[in-house]
């Protein structure tokens, strides 16, 4: 198993936001995420990636992640995606690329690789990160987590404020990330674009895992009593 | 005519020094959002570090102690960051700001107690006086031509680790944005030891010109420390060039206003700098992004 949470905990000062969460992911699985705003998904991944503090146990190839700041879990092989993408905006294309490869542990990703998965932005490379449209700035989020040379890649809220013709596209890459050997957790608020992609999935509510299935065997009912039902009767 | 021509001239390389001041402080702010109120305590310090120095060893040069002064500084300010700044950054900004007045409170104190209240210089020797002419009348002093300079050589190589490194490119994401610069490798709490570490390499060299262009004593610092904010706020946050031209823009004012009358200089000053914050609240040069 390449990354285990067992039973974790997370904790925003006073407030609790996830609940004695369990969840693994394979290597090369693809695992999606779903829930209402605010269920915990996005808290989720920041315990993994380590910008949250968190109790309970994250194994990540059989090396405990919790308690490991972010900049000593990236190294790791683990690099979030985050939400609303957090660009460099002082940064060009590339600079934002490059910030990607700062701290990377070997070279399956580099720049020639990241312009091949996303041409558009070989173009731009010396652009401001600031001139770029909404699915152009989510490139260079994906692509600079790549050139981290990831084994876990985990994508939060892609499809925010894109057009679904844009969405489409940068699921086909991820798909294309996916054949490299890059085992992916997505959160994802858009649960058809979810299953489509996934082969597991998470419903999370009010911080509580409360569903998990392999995408094809949900029914939309599964999925909307997880989603909207009141927690515990799922 | 030649009187006004001169002292524009030396309030230009006057200026050159005050940006040299406050280019540390700058490079502080920009990355971390740090003001340092001890800033100029600093450069007080570094310049009784060369006299001690001096003292110690017996070589002539104050500039010579650099080799010295220059990598202690560095290391002084990367561990006074590790220990004392990083512990207190935060979403509060007054609790780093009330910390560096503390040690602007005992850096004072400290040199007091060591050096006495009395004012010290260090000996440049012969470059102090000499002067190269410029024909027509008008000649410079080498001494301040060479801090000029220094002051572009230290920002163009400040400036040069910024946008052409890796070290630079770190340290503009992580003043873009901290916690995303962390989750991509990059180990924040050491950036910040090495910016605040070449940041004291800059104090280290101010304080070596400063002390022999003119006398200086354990309770100096605040007054720099205000000439850099100036230049700092002129040129705008974060802009390393700027910074040197709002020293310069600075020192022009001093000197125009000394050229009017001695009692101006420092009014003169200081009133350009609230013009500029009126009409110009971001500086003269601010940074693209912002």
């Amino acid at each position: 198993m390449l990354l285990e949470v067992s039973n974790v905990n997370a904790y925003y000062g006073d407030f609790q936001a996830l609940f004695g969460v369990n969840l693994h992911a394979e290597k090369g699985e693809a695992v999606a995420v779903i829930g209402a705003n605010g269920a915990g998904k996005s808290t989720l991944l920041n315990a993994i990636a380590g910008n949250v503090t968190t109790r309970g146990a994250i194994q990540f190839n059989g090396e405990k992640l919790a308690g490991l700041k972010p900049w000593a879990i990236v190294t790791r092989g683990v690099t979030l995606v985050p939400e609303g993408r957090r660009l460099f905006s002082s940064l060009t294309v590339e600079e934002n690329l490059q910030m990607g490869a700062y701290a990377r542990k070997g070279s399956d990703w580099g720049l020639a690789e990241v312009y091949e998965l996303f041409p558009k932005l070989k173009e731009r490379a010396r652009q401001p990160v600031t001139e770029l449209s909404g699915g152009e700035q989510q490139m260079v989020a994906i692509g600079r987590a790549l050139m981290s040379n990831p084994a876990l890649l985990m994508c939060d809220e892609l499809s925010l404020g894109l057009a679904p013709v844009i969405v489409q596209d940068i699921y086909a890459t991820l798909g294309r990330v996916r054949e490299r050997g890059v085992t992916l957790i997505v959160v994802e608020q858009n649960v058809q674009q979810a299953l489509k992609f996934a082969d597991r999935v998470y419903c999370f509510q009010e911080g509580h895992v409360t569903l998990e299935g392999e995408a094809r065997k949900l029914s939309a009912e599964d999925v909307s009593q997880a989603y909207f039902g009141k927690r515990g009767a799922a | 005519m030649k009187a006004f021509v001169d002292s524009i001239l030396s309030g230009v390389l006057l200026g050159s020094l005050y940006g040299l001041f406050a280019s540390g402080l700058s490079l502080v702010f920009g990355v971390m959002r740090l003001v340092n109120v001890a800033h100029g305590d600093f450069i007080v310090l570094a310049a009784f570090l060369a006299l001690a120095f001096q003292h110690v060893t017996g070589i002539g040069s104050p500039f010579v102690m650099l080799t010295i002064l220059v990598p202690l500084m560095f290391v002084l300010g990367y561990l006074l960051q590790r220990a004392v700044l990083n512990p207190a950054l935060g979403p509060d900004i007054l609790r780093p700001v009330l910390i560096t007045f503390g040690l602007s409170v005992i850096v004072q104190n400290g040199l007091l107690q060591a050096f006495s209240a009395d004012s010290q210089k260090l000996q440049g020797g012969r470059i102090e006086t000499a002067s190269i002419p410029l024909g027509g009348g008008l000649a410079v002093g080498t001494l301040p031509l060479l801090t000029l300079a220094v002051a572009v050589a230290v920002i163009g190589s400040m400036q040069w680790v910024l946008y052409r490194t890796r070290l630079g490119r770190a340290l503009r994401a992580t003043s873009d944005d901290l916690t995303t610069a962390g989750m991509m490798g990059v180990n924040t709490p050491h950036l910040f030891g090495i910016a605040a570490g070449i940041a004291m390499v800059t104090v280290a060299v101010a304080g070596v010109f400063t002390g022999v262009r003119a006398s200086f004593d354990a309770s100096a610092g605040p007054a720099w420390l205000i000439f850099a904010f100036e230049a700092v706020i002129i040129g705008g946050l974060g802009s390393l060039w700027g910074t040197l031209a709002g020293g310069i823009i600075l020192g022009i004012a001093q000197a125009v206003g000394a050229y009017i009358s001695p009692a101006w200089q420092m009014l003169a000053g200081h009133v350009v700098f609230l013009v500029a914050l009126m009409f110009f609240p971001r500086g003269l040069f601010p940074r693209r992004s912002e």
